[in-house]
C-alpha cells in the first residue's frame, strides 16, 4: 500500500492517515496491520492511567521532554471519553503538551475512546503498533480518567505508571482490587499538597503485603509534574522496570500473552461482525434474535437453538462466502 | 463504503489574544453535535496550528481570534497548509472580524466567517455539507 510505504519513509500525514483508517476500521485495516507487522517490536511502550484531574497530561509531558533530552523518539496516543449521548468528544491532553507541538521527534495523537469502557480505544492497540512501525523509541499512552476497573491498559503496554493523588480516600482505597494492582510505579502527584506522604506510606505498606510481588518491587514515588519535581526519578524508575522485565525474561512473557489476547479479540470481533450482517439478511436468525427481544425466550435457549443447528451455521457461512466476508 | 464516523474538528487560537471563551463555547457545542473536537489551547503559532491539524487528521480547523489580527494570522495557516500538501482541510473563522475583511479572508480560502451570535447548529451543518460533500468526490 503506498500509504504504509509513505508512512514508513517518514511521512507524517500518511501515519496520520492510517491513524484515521484503523480507528474507523475500514477494510484497509488487515492490509495495513499485515503490512505493518514486520517492522514491529522495536519500540518499548508506557501506559499513564488514574483519575481524571490528577496529572496524566503534565506527567506524559515531562517524561517526553526527559526521553528527547536522551535522544529518543516518542509518539504519544492521548485518550479522552466519548459521550455516550452523541458520540461526540472534547480532546483536550494537548494543551498540557505544548512544548512538544514543533518537535519533529514527537507525534501527538488525541484519541476518542468511541464505545470502549475500558479506559482506551478497541483500537489503541493498533495505533501503538503504527507509531511503533513509524520508528518512534518510546509509545507513551495517556488512558482516560479512570475509576476503579478500566484497566485495558494493562493489556496494551510494557511498564504501567499509575498516577494518584493525594485526599483521594483513606487507606481502604489503597487496598482494594482493580487499579490499585496494576500499577507497575505508582506516581503520588501534586504532593505538594497535603496528605501525599501519607498516601505514600500507605500504598508502600499495601504493597508490602501483596504476595504476588516479589521479583519487582512496585516503587512509589513522590511528583509535581507541573514543577518537574520527581520526574527525573519517575523516568529513571519506568527505565528500570524495562531493564527488570527485559533481563528476566518478562517483557517476551507479557507481549506473547497480549499477542494471544489480541488474536482472540480479533476473532471475536470477526464473528460479532459476521453475525450482525446475518442478522440483517436471514430471517431465520431475525426471528431468533426477536424472540429474545419481545422476552418470548430467554437468550440462552435461542443460542442453543442457534449454535446448535449444524444445518443453519451451514447455510450461514455459504451466505457469508457469498458476501466475501469469509473465503 | 463510507462509514458513519465522527467528524474531527480543531479548535484553535491563533496569537496573542487571552479570550477563548468563544472557543470554549463552540467546543462544547460541537462536542454535542457528536463531533470529536480537539482544543489546543491559547497563544498558538500558525505552525503549532497546521502541525496539530496534520498529527490529528482533523476533518476542520476553527480558528478564532478577538486580537484584530486576523488578517494576518488566518491567510498564514492556510498558506502553510498548503505548504505541507493538507489544502483539503476545511478553515472556518470566527470571533471578531470585521465585514470588510470577510471578502479578503474567503479569498485566501476561509470557507466561511461566523461571528458572535451564530447558533452552533448552523456552524455544524455547514461542517457537515463540507465532509459529506468531500467524501463523496
Amino acid at each position: 500500500m503506498e500509504l504504509v510505504d509513505k508512512m514508513l519513509e517518514g511521512g507524517q500525514q500518511s501515519l496520520s492517515r492510517l491513524i484515521s483508517m484503523v480507528e474507523r476500521g475500514t477494510p484497509e485495516v488487515p492490509e495495513i496491520m499485515k503490512q505493518v507487522y514486520p517492522c514491529l517490536g522495536k519500540a518499548y511502550s508506557v501506559g499513564v492511567t488514574g483519575p481524571p484531574g490528577g496529572g496524566k497530561s503534565t506527567v506524559v509531558d515531562r517524561l517526553t521532554a526527559i526521553a528527547r533530552s536522551k535522544g529518543l523518539t516518542v509518539g504519544i496516543i492521548a485518550v479522552d471519553p466519548t459521550s455516550p449521548f452523541t458520540g461526540g468528544a472534547v480532546l483536550g491532553d494537548r494543551i498540557r503538551m505544548q512544548q512538544h507541538y514543533l518537535d519533529d521527534g514527537v507525534f501527538i495523537r488525541s484519541m476518542a475512546t468511541r464505545g470502549s469502557r475500558g479506559g482506551l480505544p478497541r483500537t489503541a492497540r493498533s495505533v501503538i503498533k503504527l507509531l511503533d512501525a513509524f520508528g518512534k523509541n518510546l509509545v507513551l499512552v495517556e488512558t482516560v480518567g479512570v475509576g476503579q476497573t478500566e484497566l485495558d491498559i494493562m493489556e496494551a503496554v510494557d511498564t504501567t505508571i499509575v498516577t494518584l493523588v493525594p485526599e483521594a480516600g483513606d487507606t481502604i482505597q489503597t487496598m482494594k482490587a482493580g487499579l490499585m494492582e496494576i500499577a507497575d510505579i505508582f506516581a503520588v502527584n501534586k504532593a505538594d499538597r497535603p496528605g501525599a506522604d501519607q498516601l505514600v506510606i500507605e500504598l508502600e505498606s499495601a504493597l508490602m503485603l501483596n504476595p504476588r510481588r516479589t521479583e519487582w518491587e512496585v516503587p512509589v514515588l513522590a511528583t509535581q509534574a507541573v514543577n518537574n519535581i520527581g520526574i527525573e526519578e519517575l523516568y529513571e524508575h519506568m527505565e528500570r522496570h524495562r531493564h527488570f522485565l527485559e533481563s528476566s525474561g518478562r517483557l517476551a512473557q507479557r507481549r506473547q500473552e497480549q499477542r494471544k489476547q489480541e488474536l482472540l479479540e480479533t476473532m471475536e470481533e470477526r464473528i460479532r461482525v459476521s453475525i450482525l450482517t446475518l442478522m440483517k439478511r436471514d430471517e431465520q436468525l431475525a426471528a431468533a434474535w426477536r424472540k429474545v427481544e419481545n422476552a418470548e425466550l430467554d437468550p440462552y435457549s435461542v443460542a442453543d437453538e442457534v449454535m446448535g443447528n449444524k444445518e443453519l451455521l451451514h447455510n450461514w457461512l455459504a451466505q457469508l462466502e457469498s458476501e466475501g466476508l469469509i473465503a | 463504503m463510507a462509514e458513519e464516523r465522527p467528524i474531527r474538528v480543531l479548535i484553535a487560537k491563533p496569537g496573542l489574544d487571552g479570550h477563548d471563551r468563544g472557543a470554549k463555547v463552540l467546543t462544547l457545542g460541537l462536542r454535542d453535535e457528536g463531533m470529536e473536537v480537539i482544543y489546543t489551547g491559547l497563544r498558538q503559532t500558525p505552525e503549532k496550528i497546521v502541525q496539530a491539524a496534520i498529527q490529528e487528521d482533523v476533518d476542520v480547523i476553527g480558528l478564532s481570534c478577538l486580537s484584530g489580527a486576523h488578517n494576518y494570522l488566518f491567510p498564514a495557516v492556510m498558506e502553510l497548509l498548503r505548504e505541507k500538501g493538507s489544502s483539503d482541510v476545511m478553515v472556518l473563522g470566527g470571533g471578531i472580524i470585521p465585514q470588510e475583511d470577510i471578502p479578503l479572508l474567503q479569498e485566501k480560502g476561509i470557507k466561511a466567517i461566523f461571528g458572535p451570535g451564530t447558533p452552533i447548529r448552523d456552524i455544524a451543518e455547514c461542517i457537515r455539507a463540507e465532509v459529506r460533500n468531500k467524501s463523496k468526490r
